[in-house]
């Protein structure tokens, strides 16, 4: 066990060594620079201080040890130079620090007018972020250009999230009533994690996903291709994307498999029992309130979790979902095997 | 001293009015039940809080458990999908209720109402706090509340974290109506018993004791009852408002109505973080007392830590925004509380330069009090330390609501508040039951502490700069090698921890019976017998000089002028 621990540290230690330091994950962003200097700054202070005082207390507790009944104490009470000293030496390193911290703050704050604009909509648990300008959409992947401003901005559809790309060292809480965001420029082509930071609820340990940094040629096939394109409504397939691409799936299984949310597959036309012991068959027009006003009616045994899908989604895309629901059929497994 | 005989040895052999203690004084259930001593209210606390500590603990066990790989295993049931889904709502209520049950039942009553109860009239010299049966009312009333607590957790839980941040909080179907209701009540314990402390300073220090000769423990139960006045009912009224606000919809916090979460979140910190200072400043009273006694030195700038105890309380009022700095308050909002934030950090770093200090040229004595006081400035520094990186605003961004920030508040409440409060239990043990516990077997507890409790947090700083985001039940492969050490850690902690309990419960019988002063300490809870009478004094006594002032002091030295 030892072992294979070690092994696994010592593993950790070289990655983290080849991606960034051992302190920090890949530097990806301009800001990564200047936020890893300044924890290093205070990494050195911290280090420096704290040895400083072990080394002394350690050297007081062995030096003057008891080892004698009769010993003497000194009878020193105070000293206004050394406490004058020691108030004073930190007061400044502390101004330094906040000064450091503030500049590179306003900065982060400043946002260049040329920045493509990317609309990032947490939701329990997935994250769409969209494109408007390229009229794409993409679930739990943010893809972005290597060397170029970005500006996100950053919302919520229920309760609070907040957006974290680690090698960015950027975050900012989603909230459900206002737009946040900030800017970044990304210095390093690859694929990086972004989690959510802000607990909210059930699934918020698996609400992450991935950052994909690509230079300027993988940035325009990107642009070019069909990857998070806006949907077709007459594909056949268009209701399981819109499934996928309003986070649906995140809570709702097609297999059978019981998640936060009762499975959908071989439900319509099925008769579900209510919380209120209601029996309601499952028709267009239930799957409709069920969506649009989620906590009307909840099926026994799961717990009122789904937020309200009313305004976000235009009859089209209604309709697609039910569409999809009800060609899942009764064919597939029952829903609690 | 005083005309009360403090010098080392007990005063037992000849006493002529050797009485019963405080213990054997009354008998039977209904005389701890109503009683309106301080010391035995005190002692039902230590039992009340010790039995929180004991549940939470076991639930920070069952986090490190289930964090010891990255997948959902431990509190899972088999490796399906739905299996996952519900482990990580088991998970989230049990993190939650870890930490609502450290925080509002063990660390803000841990330290004020068990020993500021049991000690803050003996080192004053009175026979009681001001208001006797008050404090008793205060003990019912934390009872109340814990039982609201503990109803939250057999219905059905909570899971919204400890902070109960909206809009979360309004819609989750676990039981928040009875846990605000139940912080709400315990909100009331707490400011009657700051209230009772400051009145009993106030108005109840013996003949003599002017301000400056007071112990420090005094001067920090002081700011902190000051805090616990000012700032708990805050905390009442945001906790009614989301009470409110589940209940009749008021819409002040929702934002589908049109309110706002992250006025919640204002709101809360306004209390919350003052009541971090609630939990520690008592912890810096108590290293005061342990390094002065066992080193025989008199306090290093007693001033400068009293007053910095006061500022501390005062500033802590005004930095609650750097909880929220990627919240989405201004960005002008960020800068003034990261500034606020520094100016904090400075009486601290005061303190421990001070009790640093205090060791020169001192009579160090490696026993299991003094061994806890050293563990303190090693953990507190470093909790303290990592407290700059999360004050610099850009820093902070990343790394906000990371393990970073996880490890940084266990190092001040567990590394300092915790390492205090155990410092205080074996420093005042002898005093409190009129036993010695066995020295050796605390010094192997403290050693067992310490090592367990720096190998379970200290990985979670890397972890966090790493970019491990907190409150996840499952994570990343690249993590597993951190979070299993830490995991490991946590073994040893609760390893020391039991073991600290079993010698110190194994005291009573088999300990040797202590002197009235075995430490051969100069503060007043000293000069009584151990353990105290009723009335904690024949007599009351008058005081003529400050409470560090050991007869180990080489006053040749202080004549000669010699600094």
């Amino acid at each position: 066990m030892t072992l294979s621990l070690l092994g696994k540290l010592g593993g950790g230690l070289v990655l983290a060594e080849a991606q960034g330091g051992f302190w920090m994950p890949p530097k990806a962003s301009t800001f990564a620079e200047g936020v890893d200097g300044l924890f290093d700054f205070i990494l050195i202070l911290s280090i420096v201080f704290f040895v400083g005082l072990m080394a002394l207390m350690v050297y007081f507790a062995v030096k003057y040890r008891r080892t004698h009944v009769e010993q003497k104490t000194s009878p020193l009470k105070h000293s206004f130079k050394l406490e004058f000293l020691w108030s004073a030496i930190p007061t400044v390193l502390l101004l330094v620090i906040f000064a450091w911290g503030q500049r590179d703050f306003i900065l982060m704050n400043a946002v260049p007018d040329s920045a493509l604009d990317v609309r990032v909509t947490g939701q329990k648990w997935s994250w769409s972020i969209g494109y408007p300008s390229l009229g794409k959409e993409c679930q739990n992947k943010l893809v972005v250009p290597l060397g170029e401003p970005v500006k996100l901005t950053i919302s919520s559809v229920d309760v609070l999230h907040s957006f974290w790309i680690p090698a960015f060292r950027l975050k900012r809480d989603a909230l459900p009533n206002k737009y946040t965001g900030y800017w970044f420029e990304a210095t390093q082509t690859g694929d990086f994690p972004l989690y959510c930071a802000e607990y909210c609820g059930t699934d918020h340990s698996v609400m992450t996903g991935r950052v994909q940094v690509l230079d300027a040629e993988a940035w325009k096939a990107w642009v070019a291709s069909d990857d998070c394109a806006g949907l077709d409504p007459t594909a056949a397939d268009y209701g399981e994307k819109l499934f996928v691409k309003y986070g649906c799936n995140a809570c709702h299984s097609v297999e059978g498999v019981r998640l936060v949310g009762p499975p959908l597959n071989g439900i319509y036309g099925k008769p579900e029992t209510m919380q209120d012991g209601s029996q309601v068959t499952v028709d267009d027009n239930y799957l409709r309130e069920a969506i649009l006003d989620p906590n009307a009616s909840i099926v026994q045994g799961f717990a009122p979790a789904m937020p309200t899908f009313q305004g976000r989604l235009t009859d089209q895309e209604l309709n697609g979902i039910i569409d999809y629901i009800k060609q899942l059929g009764g064919d597939a497994a029952p829903a609690n095997p | 001293m005083s005309s009360t005989t403090i010098d080392g040895t007990a005063p037992d052999h000849g006493a002529p009015h050797e009485e019963v203690d405080y213990i054997r004084a009354k008998k039977g259930i209904k005389s701890w039940l109503f009683t309106v001593d301080h010391k035995r209210i005190g002692l039902m606390y230590l039992a009340a809080v010790s039995l929180f500590f004991l549940f939470a603990g076991v639930l920070a066990i069952i986090v490190r458990l289930e964090l010891l790989t990255p997948m959902m295993d431990f509190l899972a049931d088999g490796d399906a999908p739905e299996a996952a889904a519900k482990a990580r709502d088991v998970y989230n209520q049990v993190f939650t209720l870890h930490g609502a049950a450290m925080v509002f039942l063990f660390i803000i009553p841990s330290i004020p109402a068990t020993l500021g109860n049991f000690f803050l009239p003996l080192m004053v010299g009175a026979k009681d706090v001001a208001f006797p049966k008050l404090n008793l009312a205060s003990f019912y009333i934390y009872v109340i509340g814990a039982c609201f607590l503990l109803y939250a957790i057999l219905t059905t839980g909570l899971d919204t974290g400890w902070t109960f941040y909206t809009p979360y909080s309004i819609e989750t179907g676990t039981a928040v109506m009875a846990s605000t209701m139940g912080a709400f009540i315990l909100g009331f314990s707490s400011i009657l018993t700051g209230l009772n402390f400051i009145v009993t300073i106030h108005k109840m220090r013996a003949p003599g004791m002017t301000w400056t000769r007071m112990p420090l423990f005094l001067w920090a139960i002081y700011s902190t009852s000051v805090i616990q006045i000012l700032a708990t009912p805050v905390l009442a009224i945001t906790l009614l408002l989301l009470f409110f606000e589940r209940a009749f919809g008021v819409g002040i916090f929702d934002p589908a109505m049109g309110g706002d979460p992250v006025l919640y979140q204002h709101f809360f910190w306004f209390y919350s973080h003052p009541a971090v200072y609630i939990m520690i400043l008592p912890g810096f009273g108590v290293i005061s007392e342990i390094i002065c006694v066992h080193s025989k030195k008199h306090i290093f700038g007693y001033k400068a830590i009293a007053l910095s105890s006061l500022a501390i309380a005062i500033i802590s009022f005004l930095v609650w925004g750097h909880h929220m700095f990627v919240s989405g308050q201004s960005e002008f909002a960020g800068v003034l509380f990261s500034f606020l934030t520094f100016a904090v950090a400075v009486p601290t770093a005061i303190k421990v330069f001070s009790w640093i200090a205090t060791l020169y040229g001192g009579a160090i004595t490696f026993n299991t009090p003094m061994m806890y006081g050293l563990i303190f400035l090693f953990t507190f520094t470093i909790g303290g330390l990592t407290g700059l990186f999360l004050g610099a605003l850009t820093v902070d961004v990343h790394l906000h609501d990371s393990y970073f920030v996880v490890a940084h508040f266990h190092y001040v409440m567990m590394g300092g508040t915790v390492i205090a409060f155990l410092g205080a239990l074996h420093h005042w043990w002898p005093k409190m039951f009129g036993k010695m516990y066995n020295e050796k077997a605390g010094i192997l507890g403290s050693l067992l502490v310490f090592v367990g409790f720096n190998l379970t947090f200290f990985p979670q700083f890397m972890l966090g700069s790493r970019g491990m985001p907190r409150r996840y039940a499952s994570y990343d492969a690249e993590f597993e090698g951190l979070h299993a050490l830490s995991t490991y850690g946590s073994w040893i902690l609760a390893l020391g921890l039991t073991w600290t309990a079993v010698y110190l419960i194994a005291s009573f019988w088999t300990g040797k019976k202590a002197a009235a002063n075995p430490w051969g300490a100069a503060s007043l809870e000293w000069a009584t017998q151990s353990p105290p009478i009723e009335h904690n004094f024949h007599e009351t006594p008058h005081v003529d000089a400050d409470p560090y002032n050991f007869k180990e002091i080489d006053r040749s030295q202080a004549a000669a002028g010699h600094h």
